[in-house]
């Protein structure tokens, strides 16, 4: 009798826990919804104000497509990686999953150092967030992208010190699946920013 | 068990599908990139082949990499939560577009 009420204990604490990581996901879900809302307000704040150049520089001239093409690339590559990061993370394979995570990493940075480089090399060349309400906002925008992918590379450094402490319990597969989320909606965000600014601009 | 297969699949993707997605979004990726670069089009073709790509490719991320579906309970809830957004955010860009561009209109500006 008490086997069979410890048994069913277990199942459903088991049970519970499994609904606690849906709402957990869930719930990391809806903040990137909220986070879709900033996005979309700097959007619109660069949309309505991109032509303001006032007799400075505009799209045309600053944006470079192939830099683009190529930090389009690393991005759209670390998404495949990290959804491999993932596979192995469900199939409790920790070593693959250190070494996706790092590849994704490494794709990461090197996006981020792209654009930073961009950023300097405007900066540079006199044409900084203050020159006009076409450079403050795309400064905005670019760099808001930037600062959620900063935080998610900050975020995978802690997750890649976890996996490879404690292993792939529960708890950290759930929490991959957060970063997982986080790192795919930034990709998405990506999109909406090299359509919108750099093509557009380019055009 | 084979609900259980189909929810699996569908929360996770397998080596599979995140080999589809990728494909088809480095297609829906190089296009634009072409079509912009090659400077081959009018400014309409252009415009409206880079915009309906990019909704496309948006679509193709959501479904492989972030896994909506209509199929289980969850994805049923992220799915009805994000069309939610979509809501929001193509009121909130679209009618700040709407409003400041007429607004520019009447200014003559």
């Amino acid at each position: 009798m008490s086997t069979v009420s410890a048994q069913i204990d277990t199942k459903a604490v088991s049970h519970e826990h499994h609904d606690a990581s849906g709402d957990t996901i869930f719930g990391f879900w809806l903040y990137l919804m909220t986070d879709c809302l900033l996005f979309a307000s700097f959007f619109a704040t660069y949309a309505v104000l991109f032509m303001n150049t006032a007799g400075g520089v505009s799209g045309k001239d600053i944006f470079e497509l192939d830099f683009v093409a190529v930090e389009t690339a690393a991005l759209l590559i670390s998404s495949i990686t990290f959804g491999f990061a993932m596979i192995a993370a469900q199939g409790q394979k920790k070593g693959w999953t250190l070494n996706w995570l790092l590849i994704t990493f490494c794709l990461g940075a090197s996006f981020i150092a792209m654009e930073l480089y961009e950023f300097t090399h405007l900066i540079e060349h006199g044409n900084g967030p203050q020159g006009s309400a076409f450079l403050s906002s795309f400064f905005a925008l670019v760099g808001l992208h930037g600062l959620h992918v900063t935080a998610g590379l900050i975020w995978m450094t802690v997750m890649m010190i976890e996996v490879a402490r404690r292993g792939l319990g529960n708890a950290t597969v759930t929490r991959l699946s957060c970063l997982s989320l986080f790192w795919h909606f930034l990709d998405i965000i990506w999109i909406c920013v090299f359509t919108v600014v750099y093509l557009m601009g380019a055009m | 068990m084979s609900h259980n297969e189909i929810q699996h699949d569908a929360s996770h993707g397998s080596v599979k599908t995140y080999l589809i997605g990728f494909l088809l979004s480095v297609i829906l990726t190089a296009i634009p990139f072409y079509v912009v670069i090659s400077g081959d089009f009018s400014k309409a073709t252009t415009l409206w082949s880079i915009v309906i790509l990019a909704i496309v490719q948006i679509w193709v991320h959501l479904k492989y990499f972030l896994h909506l579906n209509f199929i289980t309970e969850s994805g049923r809830a992220n799915s009805f939560s994000f069309l939610f957004s979509a809501l929001i955010i193509i009121m909130v860009v679209g009618l700040s577009v709407w409003i400041i561009y007429a607004s520019n209109a009447m200014m003559m500006y």
